[in-house]
């Protein structure tokens, strides 16, 4: 079985947000970028596929401007085994996003596509969704367990009371939760053989699609700071004060 | 405009966050349709018929809806929302699940998590786990909207009389299938809606230790919540996950315990009335968002304010 694997670019999760002056937007000029954590863990459990022998080649892909090359070099070290990707210097988002990678699954055809839940910069959580409407697909969102049987993926879900099972029948999406795995790094070795491996480049034109954003961003601003609060010196006065000050309990 | 509202239920029954949707809806103007769908659902949709504002209920009661199925619930309502100017869920994990399907069908972006309406094409929504907040307008015509609960204060649950209407259409996907579920069981009150939320973090160290904060819990009428590190390590199960990828909460009493404050977390809590953390390291940053910080060890402290607490309670 092929796998689909769609990779994100996004700011590294240890750096610190900054709104630009101007609230255009978050300031990206010289600051670490990486794989969006929820698609490390799409990686992950691709490669695991592969290892159990279920997934037979894991097909990596990208949407974004030439630098996202790197987070597909990075994909190809942990294990997959070609990259393709979608060149743009425009932003995209998740709608046009989903219409790109049903272009990709129409044109191979893979048994599961894997994306991550969310983009930790966006916050969106759509792309899955919408990538397995387009494609007619049914969908194991924020999962925490998946077992490939036959012609049927079982997926164990995180949801607001617990977890609830799916069966869902191939091919279908996936989206990845923090549990369901947690990815490996990629070693210096495979780092240098993924240097070799293959990466096709196209454009939304190849693909047939058009990428128009219908939603405009009007500004980005800092969230409002919370004022500083007060150390207290014992339990007694931290219920004194919850009593009494900020009138709580 | 007319906005078509999907309410939020468990298995029959009204949440509470259907009521903030309800504020989102009412704060973009308009007639408002509410849709109860699910099995059984004739209790959820006659609460919500009570509800301010709404001036009808529609019900699709059928199997097929049993279970949250995110491909057989947005052709439903993909199919009733079209005649809508905007759709609205709660961005819980069921709305998070089948609205993104609905704009796909529908062709039209969607607007995730908002927490205020500027004017009824334009949303204000946190990104970046909260530290940016973003202001955007959606241009199609049918705007699709996932609305945070915290960032609405909920309409009232009386006092309207919407009429209830039956929709006869059972659309089912055939992709998939529900096998099992496992809810957690609890008499403290729900995560996402609590007046009162009292967290542990990796600093409680083991599952057993929870009882600690679960007495404090009991006093104080406080649901229990947890860091992704204490989840992770297995201490308590995941839906105690508050921050950007669990839950979002914004009680009026959050004591984190035991827990740095990550910005992920903080994600999840900062917009809480009063913050009260306890750790041992002073330098936690959880300090610099918490209105009262104690320096302590927690397995001293807590005891202490069990205890504290039964005096003044
Ligand atoms: C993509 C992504 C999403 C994430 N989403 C979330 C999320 O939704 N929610 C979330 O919480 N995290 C999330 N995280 C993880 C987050 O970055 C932190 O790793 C996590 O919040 C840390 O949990 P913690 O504070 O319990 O543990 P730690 O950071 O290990 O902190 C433990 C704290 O306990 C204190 N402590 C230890 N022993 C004692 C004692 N005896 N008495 C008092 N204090 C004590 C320590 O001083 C320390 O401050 C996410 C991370 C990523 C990358
Ligand atoms: N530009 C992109 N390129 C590749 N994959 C993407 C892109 N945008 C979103 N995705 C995928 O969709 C997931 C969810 O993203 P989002 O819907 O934006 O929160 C990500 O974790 C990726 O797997």
């Amino acid at each position: 079985m092929k796998v689909l694997v769609a990779v994100k670019r996004v700011l590294d999760y240890n750096v610190k947000v900054r709104v630009k002056p101007d609230n255009s937007g978050v300031d990206l000029a010289n600051v670490k970028m990486a794989m969006n954590p929820f698609c490390e863990i799409a990686v992950e459990e691709a490669v695991r596929l592969k290892e159990k022998g279920i997934a037979t080649e894991i097909v990596v892909a990208t949407i974004g401007p030439k630098v996202t090359q790197e987070q597909l070099r990075t994909a190809l070290a942990l294990g997959a085994d070609r990259a393709i990707q979608i060149e743009t210097d425009e932003e995209v988002q998740s709608l046009e996003a989903a219409k790109l990678l049903k272009a990709l699954v129409d044109k191979e055809q893979p048994g599961l596509v894997i994306l991550g839940k969310q983009s930790i910069d966006s916050d969106n959580n759509q792309t899955g969704q919408m990538l397995a409407q387009l494609t007619g697909m049914g969908q194991g969102t924020f999962a925490s367990e998946l077992v490939i049987e036959g012609d049927n993926a079982q997926v164990t879900r995180e949801i607001d009371g617990g977890l609830v099972t799916v069966s869902l029948k191939l091919p279908a999406v996936v989206t990845t939760d923090l549990r369901l795995n947690e990815p490996r790094y990629a070693s210096l070795p495979n780092i240098m053989k993924a240097k070799k491996k293959p990466l096709e480049t196209m454009t939304p034109a190849d693909l047939g699609v058009e990428v128009a954003p219908r939603l405009t961003t009007l500004k980005v601003e800092a969230p409002k700071p919370r004022q500083a609060g007060i150390k207290v010196e014992d339990v007694a006065q931290l219920v004194d004060k919850l009593k009494n000050e900020a009138k709580v309990i | 405009m007319s906005i078509l509202v999907i309410a939020d239920h468990d298995k029959g029954s009204l949440k509470g966050s259907t009521l903030n949707v309800l504020a989102a809806a009412k704060a973009i103007g308009g007639d408002i349709d509410v849709l109860v769908a699910g099995k059984d659902v004739g209790s959820a949709a006659e609460a919500v018929s009570k509800a301010e504002g709404v001036n009808k209920v529609l019900t699709a009661d059928n199997e097929v809806y049993a279970h949250n199925l995110a491909e057989n619930l947005a052709l439903l309502v993909a199919d009733l929302g079209k005649d809508y100017s905007h759709i609205l869920a709660s961005a819980g994990t069921t709305g998070k699940d089948f609205m993104p399907r609905v704009a796909a069908q529908l062709d039209v972006a969607q607007v995730s998590d908002i927490i205020a309406v500027e004017s009824a094409d334009t949303f204000v929504r946190p990104i970046y786990a909260g530290n940016a907040i973003a202001t955007v307008q959606a241009t199609d015509s049918i705007k699709v909207v996932t609305v945070r609960p915290t960032g609405f204060d909920p309409v009232a649950a009386e006092g309207g009389s919407a009429s209830i209407e039956a929709v006869d259409a059972a659309h089912d996907a055939g992709l998939s299938s529900f096998v099992s579920e496992e809810i957690a069981q609890s008499d403290r009150p729900e995560l996402a809606g609590a007046k009162t939320v009292i967290s542990g973090g990796r600093g409680m160290q083991n599952g057993e230790n929870f009882k600690i904060l679960e007495s404090v819990a009991d006093l104080l009428g406080a649901a229990m919540g947890a860091s992704r590190a204490a989840v992770d390590a297995g201490f308590v199960p995941n839906d105690m996950q508050v921050g950007q990828t669990g839950k979002i909460v914004a009680p009026d009493l959050y004591v984190a315990v035991g827990i740095s404050g990550a910005i992920q977390h903080l994600a999840g809590m900062g917009d809480s009335k009063v913050i009260v953390a306890i750790n041992k390291d002073e330098d936690a940053p959880i300090f610099q968002v918490a209105d009262y910080g104690l320096v302590a060890d927690l397995f001293d402290a807590v005891p202490e304010f069990e205890a504290e607490l039964k005096k003044v309670l």
